[in-house]
């Protein structure tokens, strides 16, 4: 099997590991609170997304949209309601909290919708495969390489380029710095934890065809989500971006090559890197 | 340091609600205890097996020969094998069941096994697929299969009608799987086949990505490709990979057991799986007149869009076991008098004739084979051979820890 | 003028026992009494209460947040369970040694390597620690089982006397209550000590007992390394009790369960694993029984309201609505 196809399976699947995570790297870096239930707004987008496509027919495009909106709204209540009286709340706090959220999210779906999982059927011109001059690839992965990809540019460009993102970055290097300044630190938390809830949904319903969706997901998928978040660095997208890429390709490689190993690779690596670097690949140093 | 008292308050106040609990176990009932994970990873699963038992109890109201049955279900959560043996324990020691039936893990059954008989009651297995549980315990009985039932058949089918001279095996790695590929490299390697890798492909809890493995298999070219994966959502993955890979235009057939050909998933797969070719007992497709009254029935009961599966058939006939100890002896269920009336014991299931081996207390039944085909926008299992009573072949051949 | 040294006697005397610290045990053994049917549960709810409290050694008392304790409590059921079943070793009490000795020496060894970070990294550490440990029990599947585990293991006399209750739990129950009394006591007088008291200062105050000269990183250490065969010890305990062990017993799902329940019962707080455990298992376990499809929802609810009402636990919402604020200890 040569390099390029390599490096394209690794691709896609390190994309919608991005996709997911990013939202989760920035409300953990900026707001420092401990979203267990990250992985809850994924799913409940991909079920979003995966229904509405269903029942009302509605177009893949249109679906990952609505996806995105539903579950930022969802999210902003729950962010007014609940997470903003936890800040001040010790981690362990959070954690409780964040854990029954993700049961209160998994038993709801398998009480309301059933324990099946549902799957995001693809719109033909993303299926079989596409040429590309020097060689035939899924389209499906190739649609995912080039979403990510788009995404990452947008938030760089996002954050070191608007007023706004310069505000992200001021107050996750230095909440009370910020705060001093003027900055709304409270509205802060809730657009970008929307923002980052909305981009898990996009990515719940994206990644249905490789991670599968089932009122199980958040759990199932939690461990790995926090890996792609603290290899990166915390509050980092360019470093979530490398982090989800290089566990992607690397986990790939090595499963073909070493299929016994299973998953061990993930793990060892998570466990080198981090001990070499503890901030992460991009993260701050005494983070 | 704070002096609080909340340890004891809590804990006698927690105990007490105990209490309110208790059930006491009524005089003249046959009490059937089910063990099934209806939360987590196989809720699912739980829920087809579940539907299986209703629909016995719909489609026979009068099979208990006048004797009221009563179902107590607990869940086993996660396959830790210990939450199953808890409940078991409850359900004998304070429940006071007279029957076990369920199980969809196998740790859950092998956990199991040391308090049925040591508490001698009867335990039926509705699917746990582990070869040598049935050695675990003289009170287990099973009517779901084992995984060399299709394994073993697929091996030699893929032989001798498929003219397959080497193959490649992928499988999840953990019991069921190793067993599985065990059972066909038996058969398939005992009628001349030569098995040219085989790779194990994740373990069960979390569905990978199967690209890296396909892709491997891939460059081996082999004859066919054996897949084991647990039922769920594996087997859509399996097929998702398949197809995007272009195995079938490199001349690769993905053959498989029934497993990975799941009735729940099976619409959900898309053209990538037409041509498979699978071993199993039973799908939903089966062409006989019970069978058809099955799919109708479930379908009446759980909506048009629902369908029975294998694990489905494995709750009715677990219940049919059942019902046949019940009015074998009468509603007096004798531990010993209730495995030895299941000895042999032959039934007219959806799947076809099945019947209890009278030695090794497993499931003797049909293999069919199968190929997927697409009729009227459908996929839709086509018979295209059959091998009639099929044993266990790792208990008869004595292979391994099945040495009874 | 008179001085008034309460707070200071308080501090002095702590140490002593309490007579309402004698109510658990009591409690427990009116328990054996009371629910006969249901010892089986029972015991594992001891299990956990000992897990639980090695837990809060590292945790409530040295401030490590850890997701990865579960390596220990399988390095110690793995010990007893291949001894028994590889080896033919019985003798329960001297399996929980070696599963203590090895779950301690696990301990040593990655608390030696990781505990040279903090926060976020070292939570993925740990967690990344009992993965590997879990792969590598699964791919030593001849030895451990696997997934499927090493069923039917039986166990010998207990000091050559009690044999196991396979059906009633009974002598499983004493015996538990009996190893978590003496590993609770044991537990008790390290936390009252002046190591105890260090774990303390580290955990209020790195930076205070750098500056004093207190030896940070080699205490953080040994009380990992203590923690880890107490985990040890209630790993041993599971398998003895259960008469089985599969790869569960690394699974993240019994860690983070471990630290639900002691998050919910208040850590550093001694008796908050027997609050914790017995809260959460018992509610749990009755509400699987009643609603078995539903009971996840339930469980969430109450989390979400303990964590949104309640600082630091159950014994929390007892001081909120007392209107007392936590103060160190």
């Amino acid at each position: 099997m040569d390099l390029i196809t390599i490096l394209l399976g690794g691709l896609a699947s390190g994309m919608v590991l991005f996709i997911v995570s990013v939202g989760l790297s920035v409300t953990m870096g900026l707001m420092g609170f401990v979203n267990l239930a990250h992985g809850g707004f994924a799913m409940l987008g991909g079920y979003v997304i995966a229904l509405s496509m269903q029942h009302w027919g509605l177009p893949f495009g249109w679906a990952l949209l609505l996806g995105f909106v539903a579950v930022a709204a969802l999210s902003v209540v729950l962010e007014r309601f609940f997470y903003s009286r936890l800040y001040r709340a010790t981690e362990l706090d959070q954690v409780l909290f964040t854990i029954g959220l993700v049961f209160v999210m998994t038993a709801a779906v398998t009480l309301g919708i059933g324990p099946n999982s549902q799957s995001v059927v693809l719109p033909d011109w993303l299926k079989g495969q596409t040429d590309l001059g020097f060689i035939q690839y899924r389209s499906y992965s190739l649609a995912l390489i080039a979403a990510g990809t788009l995404l990452v540019l947008a938030l760089w460009l996002g954050f070191e380029r608007t007023r706004f993102g310069a505000t992200i970055r001021a107050a996750v290097d230095s909440r009370r710095m910020a705060s001093s300044l003027g900055v709304d630190v409270g509205r802060l938390f809730t657009v970008t934890f929307a923002i980052g809830s909305g981009l898990a949904a996009v990515g719940g319903g994206l990644g249905a065809e490789i991670l599968g969706l089932d009122p199980n997901y958040p759990l199932r998928y939690l461990v790995y989500f926090l890996i792609v978040v603290s290899v990166g660095g915390l509050g980092r997208v360019t470093g979530v971006f490398f982090a989800a890429l290089l566990i992607g390709v690397l986990d790939f490689v090595l499963k073909i090559y070493f299929p016994k190993g299973g998953t061990i690779f993930i793990y060892a690596l998570t466990l080198v890197l981090l001990l070499a670097r503890p901030q992460g690949l991009f993260g701050k140093k005494g983070g | 340091m704070k002096n609080w008292t909340p340890a004891s308050a809590l804990a006698a106040a927690a105990f007490s609600i105990c209490s309110l609990f208790s059930v006491g176990a009524a005089a003249q009932t046959v009490k059937v205890g089910v063990v099934l994970p209806y939360t987590g990873v196989g809720a699912e699963l739980a829920q087809q097996v579940d539907r299986g038992i209703q629909t016995f109890m719909t489609m026979n109201p009068n099979a208990f020969g006048g004797v009221k049955v009563e179902i107590v279900k607990r869940d086993s959560k996660n396959p830790s094998g210990a939450e199953a043996k808890t409940a078991v324990q409850e359900l004998i020691t304070q429940e006071k069941v007279d029957i076990l039936a369920g199980f969809i893990y196998s740790p859950d059954a092998i956990a199991s096994a040391q308090l049925v008989t040591e508490a001698k009651k009867p335990m039926i297995i509705m699917n746990a697929g582990t070869a040598w549980i049935t050695t675990l315990s003289p009170m287990i009985s099973r009517v779901s299969f084992s995984m060399w039932h299709a394994g073993y058949a697929m091996g030699e089918a893929a032989v001798k009608q498929m003219k397959a001279k080497t193959a490649v095996i992928g499988y999840t790695d953990y019991p069921p799987g190793k067993d599985s590929l065990d059972a066909f490299k038996r058969a398939f390697e005992g009628a001349g086949g030569k098995i040219i890798d085989e790779i194990p492909m994740g373990g069960p809890g979390q569905v990978p990505d199967f690209t890296p493995f396909f892709q491997r298999a891939k460059d081996k070219k082999p004859d066919v490709f054996f897949v084991f994966v647990p039922a769920g959502d594996h087997t859509l993955a399996v097929m998702k990979t398949y197809g995007a890979l272009g195995m079938r235009k490199a001349g690769i057939r993905l053959v498989g057991p029934g497993d990975i050909t799941q009735d729940i998933k099976l619409q959900a797969m898309g053209d990538d799986a037409v041509g498979l070719i699978t071993t199993h007992h039973y799908n939903a497709d089966l062409d006989n007149p019970l069978n058809k009254r099955f799919v109708e029935s479930w379908k009446k009961s759980f909506g048009a869009a629902s369908t029975p599966d294998f694990m489905g058939v494995q709750g009715y006939d677990g219940m049919a076991a059942i019902a046949y100890i019940v009015t074998t002896l009468k509603g007096k269920i004798d531990p010993d008098g209730a495995i030895n009336a299941l000895r042999g014991w032959k039934y007219n299931s959806p799947r076809g004739p099945i019947s209890i081996d009278p030695r090794t207390r497993d499931i003797v039944m049909n293999e069919y084979i199968s190929e997927l085909v697409k009729k009227d926008g459908r996929l839709v299992q086509k018979n295209i051979g059959m091998l009639p009573a099929v044993k266990d072949m790792c208990k008869e051949l004595a292979e391994g820890r099945c040495k009874q | 003028m008179a001085v008034s040294f309460t707070a200071a006697e308080q501090l002095a005397r702590r140490h002593r026992f309490q007579w309402w610290e004698t109510l658990p045990w009591i409690a427990a053994l009116a328990a054996f009494f009371a629910f006969p049917n249901y010892l089986a549960f029972a015991t594992q709810v001891l299990i956990t209460i000992l897990f639980a409290l090695s837990l809060d050694l590292v945790l409530g008392y040295a401030g490590i947040v850890t997701l990865g304790h579960a390596a220990f409590f399988g390095a110690g059921a793995y010990t007893v369970g291949m001894l028994a079943s590889h080896f033919g070793w019985t003798e329960p009490l001297s399996g929980l040694l070696a599963a203590a000795l090895v779950a301690g020496v696990v301990g040593l060894v990655s608390g030696l390597v990781l505990l040279r970070t903090h926060g976020l990294a070292l939570l993925m550490l740990t967690l990344c620690t009992m993965t590997l440990l879990e792969q590598a029990a699964n791919m030593g599947a001849a030895w451990t089982g696997g997934f499927d585990g090493i069923p039917g293991l039986s166990f010998g006399k207990i000091l050559g006397l009690f044999s196991f209750d396979v059906l009633y739990f009974r002598t499983q129950y004493l015996y538990v209550l009996t190893v978590l009394l003496i590993c609770f006591l044991v537990v008790r007088m390290l936390v009252y000590s002046s190591f105890g008291q260090s774990l303390t200062g580290v955990r209020e105050n790195l930076l205070r007992m750098h500056a004093v000269g207190a030896p940070v990183r080699i205490r953080l250490v040994i009380a990992y390394a203590i923690s880890a065969a107490l985990a040890g010890v209630a790993g041993g305990l599971f398998t003895q009790a259960t008469g089985f062990v599969n790869l569960a017993v690394l699974g993240l799902e019994r860690a983070a369960g471990v630290l639900i329940v002691l998050i919910l019962g208040g850590y550093g707080r001694l008796y908050g694993a027997f609050v914790g455990a017995v809260a959460y298992m018992v509610l749990e376990h009755f509400l699987a029984k009643a609603y078995p499809t539903a009971w996840q929802l339930g469980i969430g609810v109450v989390l979400v309201l303990v964590a949104l009402y309640a600082r630091n636990g159950i014994p929390g919402l007892a001081e909120t609505l007392r209107g007392k604020r936590r103060s160190a200890p």
